[in-house]
């Protein structure tokens, strides 16, 4: 049948409503003549809660500030010192986040490992394994255990310097990744030992462990492997994050890495990007209450310095220092960053990725140094102010329990 | 005359695992090794890279031999899930059964298992060939994308579901095949094939016109998708 031309669908007399806007009713009709669903990157469009409901409570009469530029203050950070002989040190508490070689061209990942080199952190490889430029560029590389294992090598997995084992991505928690086909060149096939050209699912769940019990047994696997010497990180798309968390740290994570929904992708699924998984600013509280409770959030911080932590880095939707001191605000010890150099590396190369991290970590001293504190382990929530909402008062539901209880 | 080196011995009541393994990733490594009483235990000879030999005296639990390179492990006993998983080269041979996940995501070299293999048998197989003197479970070859997968009797519900360019030979029944997964006719070529499989499995014996292959359909090498450049 024909589809019917937009001019006599207007002569229907559609109008929109509330329920049934013009682009709901767009895409009902787009689905009718096609029959096909929607697959699409970057990252969930609807307006979430997101850091910009935060504000920095800066020094005055009760707090008195550094002096900007001239008294420094800390923004290093260790991660993996829980189990690992060889923990990771990095300058700032930002750390690229994993993107597939196939989704980023070859030049791109290096581009990106000479930047973050440059800034003195980490670098992420992704699905389709790790490429000799990747892991020439990048000082310190975090090698990505996926699902698919597309290109998993034993001995990329020796030359890493941290392994994350990859659960999920907020973008799509519990769905697997999507590369298609004009992303399959013949080098990316390759290494992923697939057809060169085809439209190609990744697995959604990993081909030989299940749920937490597994999970402790894949992890003592790979320390087996490298000699106990990596640190190891378990990353999950934000949904039951509480919960996720606490399994994660039983299951011996050195670091814990949550990706809330506002986290990009390649190419998923459109009903995943939008309507799976919680957002970056509702997740951190739970993951970090998770980690209270277990006793591993900054226990340093908190007195007990003989006592390991296990590290929460946080990503999704982080896109300028401030975002990155809300994050460590609200209790994470690094972000993750994957648009924001992205976009960076776009619009001025690499020179761009390291001029970009440069003035992340400029901001994130500026905002310590405005709130007087000499570290980044310092920010807490008290730092914060959240407008208060008196039509709808403070709730259990609520984005921010934490913050109300006073963490 | 040839000096015989007698093999080294390490009994798992008395060595931690981590110090087995780890003395099995010595640099410039060769011999031959024996780990005994390994009741069960995890993570057994994973991560080798060398070209030793090592005789597993018993039954081992999750990940034996995982990532294998260039060893040839014989486990005399049953191997718990993900044996020799993501393997790159060398050979595993398992003389008992095997249980879910056994080869799943291996790159390269053979696993034999004389017995029979639970559930997943092959998953994500990029390269390996594993021949299973059994049966194999459900969702066996699922997503296999490379490789041999050879069953000398039958195979459970969904075999080579969503299958890529692996070639999978059953002798006995298959329950039902995955999606995109077809029977194909057996070529002179596929006969060779089998039978040098069979062959290096210690299974000489068999009638290769007794199997039949099967392989992807290759209806679902591209989505039926839009907006996929629509950011």
């Amino acid at each position: 049948m024909t589809p019917q031309n937009p001019d006599s669908r207007a002569r229907l007399g559609l109008r929109e409503s509330a329920t049934f806007d013009r682009t709901t009713i767009a895409a009902i009709q787009r689905a009718a003549d096609t029959g096909i669903y929607d697959i699409r990157g970057w990252g969930a469009k609807r307006a979430l809660p997101h850091f910009d409901d935060l504000l920095f409570l800066g020094a005055s009469m009760s707090r008195y500030p550094l002096e900007g530029y001239r008294e420094r203050c800390a923004t290093d950070v260790v991660l993996g010192d829980r189990f690992a002989k060889h923990p990771l040190h990095l300058d700032i508490p930002v750390t690229i986040a994993g993107m597939s070689f196939g989704a980023l061209s070859g030049p791109a990942k290096e581009a990106l490992g000479r930047g973050a080199s440059e800034v003195g952190t980490s670098t992420t490889t992704g699905d389709g394994g790790m490429t000799p430029e990747e892991r020439g560029q990048s000082k310190t590389l975090v090698y990505q255990y996926l699902p698919s294992r597309y290109g998993m090598n034993p001995d990329d997995l020796r030359k890493a310097d941290a392994i994350e084992i990859v659960l999920g991505q907020g973008a799509k928690p519990g769905g697997g990744g999507m590369l298609l086909g004009q992303k399959i060149s013949e080098r990316v096939a390759a290494m992923r030992t697939l057809p060169q050209g085809i439209d190609q699912r990744s697995a959604c769940r990993h081909p030989d462990w299940t749920g937490p019990d597994d999970l402790t047994i894949k992890i003592n696997e790979l320390r087996e492997i490298t000699d106990w010497e990596k640190p190891i990180y378990v990353k999950v798309g934000a949904s039951r994050v509480y919960y996720d968390v606490k399994l994660a740290v039983h299951a011996g994570a050195d670091v814990v890495v949550v990706d809330g929904m506002q986290g990009g992708t390649a190419a998923t699924q459109e009903v995943f990007i939008e309507h799976v998984g919680i957002p970056t600013l509702a997740a951190i509280p739970q993951a970090v209450q998770a980690l209270q409770e277990l006793g591993v959030h900054r226990p340093a911080a908190g007195g007990a310095a003989d006592r390991k932590g296990v590290q929460l880095i946080v990503s999704g939707g982080i896109r300028n220092g401030a975002d990155v001191a809300k994050a460590l605000a609200l209790g994470a010890d690094a972000v993750g960053i994957g648009r924001l150099q992205g976009l960076a590396l776009a619009a001025a190369g690499p020179e761009g990725v390291v001029h970009m991290l440069k003035l992340l970590e400029n901001e994130v001293q500026c905002v310590l140094g405005n709130l007087g504190l000499t570290s980044y382990d310092q920010l807490g929530p008290e730092h914060i102010y959240m407008e208060p909402d008196t039509v709808n008062p403070p709730h259990k539901l609520s984005a921010f329990p934490l913050l109300e209880e006073g963490y | 005359m040839e000096q015989i080196v007698p093999a080294t011995q390490f009994d798992l009541r008395d060595t931690p695992l981590r110090d087995v393994n780890a003395a099995l990733h010595a640099p410039d490594l060769t011999g031959d090794f024996v780990v005994r009483h390994p009741a069960g235990a995890h993570n057994v000879a994973v991560g080798l890279d060398a070209p030793v030999t090592v005789t597993v005296d018993g039954h081992v639990g999750y990940y034996a031999a995982g990532m294998n390179q260039r060893a040839d492990v014989v486990i005399h006993g049953n191997a718990g899930t993900g044996v020799a998983e993501n393997m790159m080269s060398g050979t595993v041979w398992v003389k008992g059964d095997a249980s879910q996940s056994a080869g799943a995501t291996a790159h390269g070299g053979l696993l034999v298992i004389e017995g029979n293999a639970a559930a997943r048998c092959g998953i994500s197989m990029k390269g390996v060939d594993i021949v299973v003197g059994g049966s194999v479970g459900h969702m066996s070859a699922f997503m296999a994308q490379a490789g041999r997968l050879v069953v000398r009797g039958d195979a459970g519900e969904a075999l080579g579901d969503s299958i890529y360019e692996a070639r999978l030979y059953v002798r006995g029944d298959v329950a039902s095949l995955g999606a995109d997964c077809i029977a194909k006719p057996m070529d002179p070529e596929h006969h060779r094939e089998l039978g040098e499989l069979l062959k290096a499995a210690g299974f000489d014996d068999d009638d290769t016109s007794a199997y039949t292959r099967y392989g992807s359909a290759r209806t679902l090498y591209h989505f039926h998708a839009d907006n996929t450049s629509a950011y």
